[in-house]
Parts: C-alpha cells; sequence; structure tokens
C-alpha cells in the first residue's frame, strides 16, 4: 500500500487524559479515507493531529517520510489543507475573499499575487459551482453553499492532501450528498487524498476506499468497508445492534440499527 | 401558500440578504477606497492645522502660518509653538494609535467590544502613576510618561501570560477574562489609593480624565518611536490578520504561525495602547468606536481596515480636542470626557446590534 500520511507511536491527549494512544496509522495515497467512531473517541483529535492543529504528546506524523512538526508550517500548506468543524466566516467576507486566502502559502514578501493564483481562485470557484455567487458574502449564504464556499477555500490552496473534519455536518441529506459527490468527483479526476471524518456510517461505505474504525484509543479494524463493516464491528465500535446488508443502489454495506419504532408488517414481500 | 407567492417570499428575503451583505460597506471598489484614505488624510492635516488655530487665545490662519514662518516672540506665537501645536500632534497620533490598538484588540479577541482596556492597558498606568506620586512623589505630567507606560505594558504582559494559560494557548474568551480580572484588580487599588492619599488624588485626577492639554512636544517624541514601530508593525501584520479573523484551526491550516502572530500584535497593542496612555492619560472610546466606523466605511480587509482607522482615530482625537475647548469656555473639558460622550451612544448601538443578532 502506498501512503504519504504516517502516524508513529502517535499519543494525544488532553491534559493527563490520553485520547489516542500509540497509534502507528498508515493513509492509502490516492483514496478517500474515513475515520469513524462514537462520539468521543479521538477521530476529530486525530485528524487536527495530522493536520498539525494540535501537538502531539508524543510520537509523530509524517508526511512524504518527513516529521509534520519539523516541517515548515507553509510548506506543509502548500501539500495538505484541512477543513475545521464548522468554521466560521466574518461576517461580511465574501465567497471570493474566501477563496483567495487558500492562496495563503503561496504568498510571500517577495511573491504577491499571481496569475498562478488567479487561475487556481477561478478553479476552484468553477469545481464548487459558486463562480455565480463569488460576490455574496459568506454569511448570507445557505448551509450547502457556505461548506462549498470553504471547500472551494481549501481547493484553492491546490494540495494533494485534502484533510475534513465532519464536512456535511448540519446539512441536510440533499447538500450532504452534494458535497460528497463533489469529494468524490475530486478524488477521481484529480486523484487527491481525502482524509475525513464522517458521522453517517452508510454514507461513509458509500464514499470510502479505506475506512478506519477507531475505539479505546486504539484502531480497531481498517480496511475496505465491504470487508471490515459487518454486525460485529458496528456492536464493538458503537455499541449498537444493527443488522448490515448491502445497499440495494450501490452495493456497499448498508447498517440497519435495531432499537425502537414502528413496525408496518408487509403483506408479500 | 401560491408557488407565486413562494418565489416572492425568496425574493425578498435574496433582496434582504443582499442588503444586509453590501450595507456594511460604503466604500467598495479599491479606487473608491485609495480616494477615501487620501480625503481621511486631507481632513486629518486640515484638523491637525485647524487645532493649532482654534482656541482660547484668539489666533487667526495669518498669525498661525507666521508663528511657524516667521517668528517675532510675541504671546500668540510662543502659544501657538510651544502649546498648541504639541497638543495638536499629539493628539493626532494618539488617536491614530488607539484606533490601531483597539483593530487589533478586536481581532485578538474576536469581541465587538473589545478595547486596549481589555488588556488592562488604562487599568496598570493608572496604577502605576498613582504609586509613583503616592509612594514615591513623582510631579510631573513628564515623570507619569515612562511610569505609565511601564505600569501599561506590565498589566498587558501579566494579561497576555494569564489568558494564555492552559492546552489551547491564547483564545478569545480566556483573554477577555483575564483582562477583565486584572483591569478590575488594578483599578481597585487605584482608587484605594487615591481613597487613602487626598493630595494623590488632587496630583493625579486630571491625569486619570485622559487629556492631551498641556504635554511637551519632547514627551512626544520621547514615546513617538514606540507608536511609530507600532504603526509600521501593524500595517505588516494586516494581511495575517485578515487570516486570524477566520479562526486559529483554519489559519494554522493556511500555513500561519499563529501563536507567533498572536504574540506580535499583543506587543504592538502595548506600544501604541501604551505609549497613548503614557502621553495623554487613559482616553477612552477611540479604540472601540473607530474600528467599527472603519469596517462600516471600508469592509472587513485588515489592509485596509488599520490605514483608515489611523486616519479616522486621530480625525476624531482632533475634533474632539478642540471641542473640547468650546464647549464651557474659558474652562475646558478633558478630552477623555469628550470622546465618551461621543463614543457612548455609539457603544450602545453596538452593544443592541450584536444582540439582537444573537
Amino acid at each position: 500500500m502506498d501512503s504519504a500520511i504516517k502516524t508513529e507511536a502517535l499519543t494525544l491527549s488532553y491534559g493527563e487524559h490520553n485520547i489516542i494512544d500509540e497509534l502507528d496509522l498508515a493513509i492509502p495515497k490516492g483514496e478517500i479515507t474515513v475515520f469513524i467512531g462514537s462520539n468521543g473517541c479521538g477521530k476529530s483529535t486525530l485528524l487536527r493531529s495530522i493536520a498539525r492543529l494540535l501537538k502531539p504528546k508524543s510520537g509523530s506524523v509524517l508526511l512524504n517520510g518527513e516529521a509534520i512538526a519539523k516541517l515548515p508550517t507553509k510548506e506543509v500548506a502548500r501539500k495538505m489543507s484541512i477543513l475545521p468543524q464548522s468554521p466560521a466566516a466574518p461576517e461580511g467576507l465574501t465567497v471570493m475573499q474566501l477563496v483567495k486566502q487558500g492562496r495563503y502559502p503561496y504568498q510571500s514578501w517577495l511573491k504577491q499575487w499571481s496569475e498562478e493564483d488567479e487561475q487556481k481562485v477561478e478553479a476552484a470557484l468553477a469545481a464548487t459551482g459558486l463562480v455565480e455567487l463569488k460576490d455574496r458574502p459568506v454569511d448570507t449564504l445557505s448551509g450547502g453553499q457556505r461548506q462549498r464556499a470553504w471547500i472551494a477555500m481549501t481547493l484553492a490552496q491546490d494540495t494533494e492532501f485534502l484533510l475534513l473534519d465532519e464536512p456535511t455536518t448540519y446539512l441536510d441529506m440533499t447538500h450532504q450528498i452534494e458535497i460528497l459527490d463533489l469529494l468524490f468527483d475530486l478524488n477521481e479526476k484529480e486523484n487527491r487524498t481525502i482524509i475525513m471524518v464522517l458521522h453517517d456510517l452508510n454514507l461513509a461505505c458509500r464514499y470510502a476506499h479505506h475506512i478506519v474504525a477507531l475505539k479505546n484509543k486504539k484502531v480497531c479494524a481498517q480496511g475496505k468497508p465491504e470487508s471490515i463493516v459487518n454486525r460485529s464491528l458496528v456492536k464493538e465500535v458503537f455499541q449498537m445492534a444493527c443488522e448490515v446488508t448491502v445497499d440495494p443502489l450501490f452495493g456497499t454495506p448498508l447498517c440497519i440499527p435495531h432499537g425502537k419504532g414502528r413496525y408496518i408488517v408487509k403483506e408479500s414481500l | 401558500m401560491s408557488d407565486n407567492n413562494r418565489l416572492l417570499v425568496s425574493a425578498h428575503k435574496l433582496d434582504q440578504d443582499m442588503v444586509r451583505g453590501n450595507a456594511f460597506m460604503l466604500l467598495k471598489t479599491q479606487f473608491q477606497k485609495t480616494v477615501g484614505l487620501y480625503l481621511c488624510l486631507v481632513l486629518l492635516l486640515f484638523l491637525i492645522c485647524a487645532s493649532i488655530v482654534y482656541g482660547y487665545t484668539d489666533t487667526s490662519w495669518k498669525v498661525a502660518l507666521e508663528a511657524f514662518t516667521d517668528f517675532n516672540g510675541s504671546k500668540e506665537h510662543l502659544i501657538l509653538q510651544s502649546v498648541r501645536l504639541p497638543r495638536s500632534l499629539i493628539a493626532a497620533c494618539i488617536g491614530a494609535s488607539l484606533a490601531i490598538s483597539g483593530v487589533l484588540m478586536q481581532t485578538l479577541t474576536k469581541n465587538p467590544l473589545a478595547s486596549p482596556e481589555i488588556f488592562g492597558i488604562n487599568a496598570g498606568a493608572g496604577l502605576a502613576v498613582v504609586i509613583s506620586v503616592t509612594i514615591f512623589s513623582a510631579g510631573s505630567t513628564q515623570a507619569y510618561t515612562w511610569v505609565s507606560f511601564l505600569g501599561a505594558a506590565i498589566a498587558a504582559i501579566g494579561v497576555y501570560i494569564v489568558g494564555s494559560f492552559g492546552r489551547e494557548g491564547l483564545t478569545p474568551l480566556k483573554l477577555t477574562l483575564a483582562g477583565s480580572v486584572v483591569a478590575v484588580l488594578f483599578s481597585s487599588i487605584t482608587q484605594g489609593f487615591l481613597v487613602i492619599s487626598e493630595t494623590t488624588l488632587d496630583q493625579v485626577l486630571f491625569w486619570l480624565a485622559g487629556s492631551v492639554q498641556g504635554r511637551k512636544l519632547d514627551t512626544l517624541t520621547a514615546v513617538l518611536p514606540y507608536l511609530a514601530v507600532g504603526w509600521v508593525i501593524s500595517l505588516l501584520l494586516a494581511s495575517k490578520l485578515n487570516l486570524l479573523s477566520m479562526g486559529d484551526d483554519v489559519a494554522k491550516g493556511l500555513g500561519l504561525k499563529v501563536g507567533f502572530i498572536k504574540l506580535t500584535a499583543a506587543s504592538c497593542v502595548i506600544l501604541l495602547a501604551g505609549g497613548a496612555v503614557a502621553i495623554a492619560g487613559p482616553v477612552g472610546f477611540i479604540g472601540i468606536v473607530i474600528p467599527h466606523i472603519t469596517r462600516a466605511i471600508i469592509g472587513i480587509d485588515h489592509r485596509w481596515i488599520i490605514p483608515y482607522s489611523a486616519m479616522l482615530g486621530g480625525i476624531l482625537l482632533l475634533a474632539a480636542d478642540i471641542l473640547a475647548r468650546y464647549v464651557i469656555m474659558p474652562q475646558e473639558v478633558p478630552v477623555g470626557v469628550m470622546t465618551a460622550i461621543i463614543g457612548t451612544p455609539f457603544f450602545i448601538h453596538i452593544a443592541r446590534k450584536g444582540f439582537n443578532a444573537n
């Protein structure tokens, strides 16, 4: 397996309390990897740490073989972009202004705004379908448009690796699919490596090539969704009884939780 | 609801949205903003001159010009040169410095009501001056300069350190809390000194109200290098402040050295607001009000906000200081009181707006 992001004996903690313990993980290159796990299992923490937003207690994150903590942060920003969970734009910031910030890692005292910067911004707006909305303030957009604007910013960053922390949170079903389709296309067409945290296990199975299930500060399983997602895994990771069947449209694993609810007995199956 | 109605409603909403987004900026294009900045500069220069000409001692523009081109040693010329000129320049420099430091504070704390005061700047300076008068019997405005600068710096560094405790480093909430606590602590000790020692009260009362009157040009030239460094660094920081206003995580992800930028911005606040309080005592409200007026005029890009707020801060303080001479003539109102009178309605307006938005 070809991988360009690795963690080595990575330990993450909040104060004394360890969240992730001695984790060795390799993220496959050119694929979509999704972290799953129950609330508070440390999947967001792990993603933040890989993106160098959080300093590890010990161990390291390697980007193309080099320790990320030792690389200049701007250089990292040219290889890896991160979209944090529910980011907030200052009131009045337009889509264009937001997306332009994605070019920050390419700017310096000597090198100001260039033709290439302009092209990348235009391309990012086009890919996210925001050309028409580029002069609108971000805070006047709908939830789905707003999230697309943020993704456009990370696209303008023009990075090989794209990290997203719950990019579909607070979005309705239409917009969830819209965002995930966009990310799927980016992976397919531009071969970008995408790492994200998702809450919805079924959507994770549908879009991810590689799933990493976290439990008790460790990875409890990882691999293709169709080879690892089953009743016992869901039981172990989410402490939830369920049936796992096959998605009638995509053929990917489909998890149906047990629990309460209305039963309607079908007369003929 | 019919489809037609629904369409109307959504069109109306879109319209509202557009207005809401655009109402934020008076000047939109690059050209308008550049022209506006030059106009501000002209107004600032005009007010600097007006501040030299107008006041209790009656002069004219002609006499004022002569005082600098053809000095004859008369009382008017002396007043113009040694009293009005320093006062005018000090008002311009302090107004600009307070306004920039207000912008920096509001960006650092992500709190629209933040001002250098949140950093404990004025409280620290006030306590230092009161201690120096009570214990070391310091007497002159000149002596207050370095004492108050030191007090402001110590208070601000204290607030920064306390606000940085813990895992996340300096967060807006912790900074605001630490600042409020330190400010209250220092002010109450100051009050204590003033209650115990009446002579101190008499001496520092005028200083505590904030004024640009009766300061010598030497005071300004002594502090000016610190202010100038603060101005230049703030301008250089502008594009990085834009990133910072999108949140720490986003800024870090884009490769900004967030901790370093915050520390630099905080150092600028100490230089600018500390320098201002050292010269003029605590002059309130410029730091809160000007950043808001500036954003209403030119939007949220710090590359424009910093120079514009510097101009507007100088303009407001000069205007307030000129007005202060006429309100209860022949007496003068301390300019700190004038800015507070002008600033309070704004303060309430901003607070209400923020409240309604939530």
